[in-house]
């Protein structure tokens, strides 16, 4: 176990040197953009002197390098600073929208993974047979709509014509738990959808993968039947590249929703970044794509120590 | 009357009741049907336009919010900040639905003979939503934070002939101007210019978001959400509903599902591509107001070609307005012609000539000109307004039948009006509405103007620009306006495809008072005070 704690502890440190090396892409990124926050906060209805005012106000006329280790100096110490264009606290503007992007990323994974792993090995049991060749072709539909469009597609016949979801997502603060499942169960969907192919073939393709080994033909030969060749021998070998896979899907969910969140009007974090990135709001785009990059660095290391657990050959390597 | 008028009077009382038919056609209709005047006004009062209800929570799903907007009236820009500016905030002046100039906290304004002295009498009875009473110290720490040298507020320029506000005991206050502008009242009206709790030091408070406006905020987020509740004491007529749901919801098809699903029960904006179709269903009324927010594509007037009237007006003369109004509008706006006053405005001139598609006699100026087989660049950008690309390249089109080549520049859309406009010689620009054509002609027409964006010199247009704003009297005021339009669309550097219309729809169960007032979305943005919900 001593290694693994070594791998892990290793891995959070290169984690952190890859989060420095990103601020400082996303902050010159942020510089180049055309056009600048004053600018931007003010509309067409900027004069050059309200312009210069405000910029000034805003700290806005020292040089790149000072305000991006001022920057630095706080973050480092767990300080995000200020949002430029509203002064209020970075963690205040995308705290509770992270919280958002974060349940609906959960409500969306348990529905997803089980219902992706599960549907693999029935496929990967029924394989080559109709429901197999159903199952795939809806699922990779799905995954080559656009989520927009699935969401549209969602809310036209279970919202619009059968009146059985609502619409739009918008939470409120004294909303009870299953109302809140009611209200956000489409645009969960629409991320299920999304994200169960990838998984689902994955499992399928690892276990059948597996299924031409010699073991597995000894398995079979001594008469064990074939869903527990699948369940018992075949997947915890296939577990590794499964992970792996569902790791990716995971921070997907918390990444890639922006759109999911326009459509369903659903108050997540994607919006907050878009808004901030026209508005050049430079500490909450920072804050919200090392929020980000943190959840890849830390999901691709949860798979990895998940591929290893489950894999007795690379826990007690030669 | 005859039996026939009186189907004809019921089936117009019936319209009017609905929503479906607007005050001044009523009127009109009633005449066809030989009812006076007088008997019309009382018909459409008592009988067809129905009592406001009181109660019920309005939910509203509002366009055009970001995440970073607050509550300063210096940097307000969207339409979420405008929308709740009007229901939380309240200002000196307001726009009626019929279109006149109102009070809000002002009870009643006069000049001075020359026009450059205002005296605003305030109510007595107005009350921040924290309980303090508003005064008129209130009002100048408003009217305040727009002026000075420090200020970053959007509005300065507007107030920029403001040399002093005094007030004269707690209810009156005087702004004081460096030279004439009969406007100043219409100019209150600025969706900046919010009336705020000042602080002993001569600030406001804004912050806090307190107001003194029909509903208070009980909890909310910019590009989320506002709850709101009514403000008992408020000063004016209406806020006829319990409470206010604010809904931010950017996406176009999102906020037609929610109006359609009956998830909200009125939005601000509708697609101009699906409004056909949204009419068509009878839960829903879609309005359609034709607003002073126009489309411009200005021309540096000192820069070659543009700087000869003959090029300019040959360019005029190549634009097919009704096809791009027709095509890029979907209809919902009318054409322009090329002086910036529209039909939504006070002293509209009407009657004047439209300048229509002509490709020959603009081949026949450009001759001459001598410029024969003319090319310039276009920029535009996508931001401007949806659409604004392809009206460009449409008028390209039309404008090679004059033998003009017309080159497209697609422009980022991040940085437009700070790289492109005022910048490139030829390029479109959207304008938000403004209150009157004086205010428009001063901030971009005015020969020395920062936003002259034509770069255009008339020394009589200047000249009537100056004049206008000393006069009092408004027959007199119409007549300048019509000079100006005149001279604008014969002379000036700036081409007008169209005004846009503010098209927004609502449940029909959602009354209106059957006049909406121009000045933006939603009745003027006021409609939370002054719709109601008919059981």
């Amino acid at each position: 176990m001593g290694d693994i704690t070594k791998l892990i502890a290793r891995r959070l440190g290169f984690g952190l040197l890859t989060l420095l090396v990103i601020s400082i892409i996303i902050f010159f990124m942020v510089e180049l953009l055309p056009g600048d926050i004053a600018e931007a906060v003010l509309g067409q209805g900027a004069t050059p002197e309200t312009v210069a005012a405000l910029r000034e106000q805003m700290g806005l006329n020292d040089p790149a390098l000072v305000r991006y280790f001022s920057w630095l100096g706080g973050a480092v110490v767990g300080d995000f600073g200020n949002s430029i264009v509203t002064g209020a606290r970075v963690t205040e503007v995308i705290g509770e929208r992270f919280i958002n992007t974060l349940f609906l990323a959960a409500y969306a994974a348990v529905i997803a993974v089980p219902f992706a792993v599960v549907l693999g090995i029935i496929v990967a049991l029924l394989r080559n047979t109709l429901f197999d060749r159903v199952a795939n072709v809806l699922t990779l539909t799905s995954i080559s709509s656009p989520e927009f469009f699935l969401g549209y597609i969602l809310i036209l016949y279970l919202s619009v014509k059968t009146s059985m979801f609502p619409a739009i997502a918008s939470l409120s603060s004294d909303m009870s738990f299953p109302e809140l499942l009611h209200r956000t169960f489409l645009p969960a969907l629409t991320l299920v959808l999304v994200v169960t192919a990838h998984m689902m073939r994955m499992t399928r393709a690892a276990i059948i993968n597996l299924l031409a080994s010699p073991y597995i033909e000894m398995a079979r030969l001594k008469g064990t039947p074939p869903w527990r060749v699948i369940v018992r021998h075949a997947l915890p070998n296939a577990w590794a590249p499964i992970i792996n896979v569902i790791a990716l899907n995971l921070a997907y969910l918390i990444t890639g929703v922006v759109l999911v969140e326009v459509v369903f009007v659903y108050p997540g974090i994607g919006q907050a970044l878009v808004d901030a990135v026209s508005k050049r709001d430079f500490p909450v785009v920072q804050a919200c794509c090392l929020i980000f990059a943190a959840t890849f660095i830390l999901l691709n290391l949860a798979a990895d120590v998940g591929a290893i657990l489950t894999n007795p050959r690379l826990r007690h390597p030669k | 009357m005859t039996k026939k008028n009186h189907e004809l009077i019921h089936r117009l009382s019936q319209a009017a009741r609905t929503g479906g038919i607007s005050r001044r056609s009523f009127m009109q209709q009633a005449a066809v049907a030989g009812i006076t005047a007088s008997t019309a006004t009382g018909l459409w009062t008592g009988t067809a336009a129905a009592q406001p209800k009181t109660g019920g929570t309005f939910r509203v799903g509002i366009h055009d919010n970001n995440s970073s907007d607050t509550h300063n009236p210096g940097t307000y820009l969207s339409i979420q900040q405008i929308f709740l500016a009007h229901t939380h905030r309240s200002y000196l002046t307001l726009i009626n639905t019929d279109q006149t100039l109102g009070g809000d906290v002002a009870e009643e304004w006069t000049g001075s003979e020359d026009a450059s002295a205002w005296t605003f009498k305030l109510r007595e009875n107005v009350v921040f939503h924290d309980g303090r009473k508003m005064t008129a110290d209130d009002v100048i720490a408003s009217m305040n934070f727009h002026r000075g040298d420090a200020t970053t507020s959007a509005a300065k320029a507007l107030l920029a002939d403001v040399e002093d506000i005094t007030k004269d005991g707690d209810y009156a206050v005087t702004f004081h101007l460096t030279g004439p502008n009969a406007d100043l009242p219409w100019l209150m009206t600025d969706y900046h210019l919010c009336i705020l709790p000042a602080n002993d030091d001569g600030s406001i408070e804004w912050e806090s978001g307190i107001g003194s406006g029909p509903y208070k905020i009980t909890d909310g987020e910019f590009g989320i959400g506002f709850s709101l509740v009514r403000h008992d004491d408020w000063h004016l007529e209406g806020a006829y509903f319990d409470a206010v749901e604010m809904l931010a919801i950017n996406d176009p098809n999102a906020r037609q599902t929610a109006l359609v699903t009956g998830d909200v029960d009125a939005v601000s904006a509708i697609d101009l591509k699906t409004m056909a179709l949204m009419a068509r269903n009878p839960q829903l009324v879609v309005e359609n107001v034709p607003s002073a927010s126009a489309i411009t594509m200005p021309m540096f007037c000192d820069t070659a070609p543009f700087d000869n009237v003959d090029v300019r007006m040959a360019l005029k003369l190549a634009m097919n307005r009704e096809e791009i109004v027709e095509k890029i509008a979907f209809g919902a706006a009318i054409p322009g012609n090329d002086f910036h006053h529209s039909p939504a405005q006070p002293y509209y001139p009407e009657g004047l000539d439209q300048l229509s598609y002509d490709p020959d006699k603009a081949k026949a100026l450009l001759a001459k000109a001598g410029a024969e087989g003319l090319t310039v660049n276009l920029s535009a950008a996508e931001s401007i307004f949806s659409g604004a690309v392809d009206m460009c390249v449409l008028y390209a089109e039309q404008a090679k039948a004059a033998g003009i080549t017309i080159n497209v520049v697609r422009e980022p859309n991040d940085g437009y009006y700070s790289d492109v406009w005022l910048k490139k010689p030829f390029c479109a620009v959207a304008w938000g509405a403004r209150p009157t054509p004086d205010v428009m002609y001063s901030l971009a027409y005015k020969s020395d103007a920062a936003w002259n964006e034509s770069h255009w010199q008339n020394a009589r247009f200047n000249e009537l620009l100056l004049e206008g704003k000393s006069e009092l009297n408004d027959d007199r005021r119409s007549e300048i306006y019509r000079e100006m339009a005149t001279l604008a669309r014969d002379d000036g550097g700036t081409i007008i495809p169209f005004f846009r219309n503010f098209v927004y729809g609502r449940r029909s169960n959602v009354q209106t008072t059957g006049e909406l007032a121009a000045s933006w979305e939603m009745d003027g943005c006021r409609a939370a005070s002054r719709w109601w919900f008919e059981a």
